[in-house]
């Protein structure tokens, strides 16, 4: 068990680099305290898997540092590490029989032969395959399989750390609840430090206390689900996490003042600075109301989802999407509508501007 | 569900059917003919019965051209099969190294066979051969046309040499296969470099090497040209393995009626070792 501190790390697959988009990640720093339950969330590519074997071993970094516990271990080996990861899709030792599997990495660690036996049938017990451990593990169904996978990870008192890189890309997605829960009920019982990876927001959102959120090789925020959600760092956290996501909208700043389609905006905060390339106001479709006066948009279409309704309007400065409860009447044609102020954010080269 | 049967699709089956007949069952068909019946040429046959099976069974020359032929078998299946995965495990997975390794390891298999008989054959020359000289100057007293032991030795490196590629290329092709996660895992499992490859790597190549040791079995039991160019069968009839010791019976004798015979048994026993294998192969695939 250990704190985990990264520090101002940076990696790149190739030899040489030119330009920022020859690094897969780029100047990260992480504290991830002990005993944590962790997300990566980011969309394919964005360099959450690369660091993931960054902080496994699997990876040295190019640049940078990699903690345990203030101790640099940036040199050692997965061994060295005790670590735990388990990856994407299940990875079982075909010939071997589930308790075997489960036995294998306490077999290489030279326990003794009763020690092995109640660790792995304790651990059997909390991931309910104790009637299958005589089996052959390949003739599992895949959900079955990446148990085994999580098993082998959790067989380790050990380990400082467990790493899960999307692992439920494989699973049923009436199974994939069920072993979300059963996840989030062992880090609970075990208390150990986990990091999960994923590009479905669902799936971090569930799990963990506290969100990475990645983009293009840079950590753009860390938070709660509820930050996120409430006070995005970044247009891209704004749109990526909610369902839809945060309206967008380009805007001019002058002398204090935010100006929208030739109305003037309160955000959550007066701004001062101006000088940016590109300025943009940023509000959840959840915190926009209808009212009689306010920007002026026609609306286009209407789609009820059951517990909501999602309205697509335009305005002249660009469409807003607005989400009401599917209980709402909703006017036709062409209304105003109004921002909460509370939730309005001004943001200057994507970054939100305090 | 109701499907429609229709008996007219037996006509699709026509054309398989007319080449399936003549290039095997008809060439097939004459050899029968040829060991039930003794012939005197011009076209005259006598009935004989089952007389060629019995006399081939209880020969003493099949006896012994079988026990020669499942030893050579069996010996260039243990040296070729390890050290083919050996080779194949050593191989390079990316860079410049690949396509020359690759083509390197080819490079055998593109040889006819007959030259690879003539090649040897010069090469293991005990008086001007690289091989048979270099091994007479190094003191062994080495001379593959006159001593049955040096021939065997010749001709097993001859074929360790020209086949130990098609495992090296067959095990290649397995082990890139294999995904990268699995090596990530084991090495955070703290596996040893042995328990990675017999954990993972043997099982995930067991298909191409079931495929690599039926070939091979097949090959290597039917094998004539190189050992023909080579030494011929000799020195008297010590590498004279199954299908050289056929062609002496047929040519050089041609006793037509035991040869046919003895094809058929040749050919049941190539068939029925196959089959038993994989068989086997599958069951446990099935168990799994």
């Amino acid at each position: 068990m250990a704190k985990i501190s990264l520090k101002d790390l940076s990696h790149s697959y190739l030899e040489k680099q030119n330009s920022k988009a020859d690094w897969a990640l780029r100047e990260v720093n992480i504290d991830w305290k002990d005993g944590g339950a962790y997300a990566l969330l980011g969309p394919s590519g964005c360099g959450k898997t690369t660091l993931l074997n960054i902080v496994s071993g699997l990876l040295k970094p190019t640049k940078g540092t990699v903690l345990f516990d203030d101790k640099d271990i940036t040199a050692f080996s997965p061994v060295e590490r005790d670590i735990a990861q388990i990856f994407q899709f299940p990875v079982i030792y075909d010939t071997m029989t589930v308790y075997d599997n489960l036995a294998f990495p306490l077999k290489n660690r030279k326990l003794s032969e009763s020690d092995i036996e109640s660790k792995v049938k304790e651990i059997a017990e909390m991931l309910e395959l104790t009637s299958t451990l005589n089996n052959r593990a390949s003739g599992l169904t895949a959900d079955g399989k990446q148990k085994i996978s999580l098993g082998r990870g959790l067989v380790r008192s050990d380990v400082n750390v467990i790493m899960f890189d999307e692992p439920l890309t494989v699973i049923d997605p009436h199974l994939k609840w069920v072993l979300r829960s059963k996840l989030k009920e062992l880090h609970q019982k075990i208390n150990r430090t986990m990091i999960y990876v994923t590009h479905d927001q669902t799936e971090a959102l569930t799990f963990a206390d506290q969100v990475v959120v990645m983009h293009e090789g840079q950590i753009v925020q860390t938070g709660t689900p509820v930050e996120l959600f409430e006070k995005p760092k970044h247009t891209f956290v704004g749109h990526f996490i909610g369902s839809p996501g945060m309206n967008i909208l380009p805007c001019e700043i002058s002398n204090g003042e935010i100006n929208f389609s030739g109305q003037k905006i309160q955000s959550h905060k007066t701004i001062k600075k101006s000088n940016f390339k590109k300025t943009q106001i940023g509000i959840r479709p959840e915190f926009i109301n209808f009212s009689n006066s306010g920007i002026p948009v026609k609306i286009k279409r209407v789609s009820n989802t059951g517990r909501h309704k999602i309205i697509d309007t335009e305005s002249s400065g660009g469409n807003i999407k607005i989400l009401s409860n599917s209980s709402k009447e909703i006017p036709s044609g062409s209304a105003h509508i109004t921002f909460n102020q509370k939730y309005t954010y001004v943001y200057g080269d994507n970054w939100i501007i305090e | 569900m109701n499907k429609t049967i229709n008996q007219k699709a037996w006509f699709f089956v026509i054309p398989v059917f007319v080449l399936v007949a003549f290039n095997a069952a008809i060439p097939l068909m004459t050899v029968v003919n040829y060991s039930f019946q003794e012939t005197f040429g011009n076209n005259v046959f006598a009935w004989e019965g089952t007389r060629w099976f019995k006399q081939i069974l209880l020969s003493e020359r099949f006896h012994a051209a079988l026990g020669r032929q499942i030893a050579f078998t069996f010996i260039i299946l243990l040296i070729q099969i390890p050290l083919g995965i050996g080779i194949a495990l050593t191989m390079p997975k990316k860079g410049w190294g690949v396509p020359v390794c690759l083509i390197l390891m080819s490079m055998p298999l593109l040889i006819p066979w007959n030259v690879v008989g003539a090649m040897w054959n010069i090469f293991a020359l005990p008086d001007i051969g690289f091989l048979g000289h270099s091994l007479n100057g190094l003191g062994f007293d080495y001379n593959f046309t006159q001593q049955p032991g040096d021939a065997w030795f010749t001709t097993i490196l001859m074929d360790v040499w020209h086949w130990t590629s098609l495992v090296v290329l067959l095990s290649y092709a397995g082990l890139n296969s294999i995904q990268p996660a699995y090596y990530q895992a084991a090495e955070i499992d703290g596996a040893s470099r042995w328990a990675t490859f017999r954990y993972i790597e043997l099982p995930k190549m067991k298909k191409v090497l079931t495929l690599a040791i039926l070939l091979r079995f097949m090959d290597s039991f039917m094998i004539y040209t190189e050992p023909f160019v080579l030494t011929g069968g000799g020195p008297g009839n010590t590498t004279a393995f199954l299908s050289i010791d056929l062609v002496k019976m047929a040519l050089g004798q041609f006793d037509l009626g035991p040869a046919a015979a003895m094809s058929l048994i040749y050919f049941f026993i190539v068939l029925l070792v196959c089959w038993v294998f994989y068989n086997l192969m599958m069951k446990n695939e099935a168990k799994s």
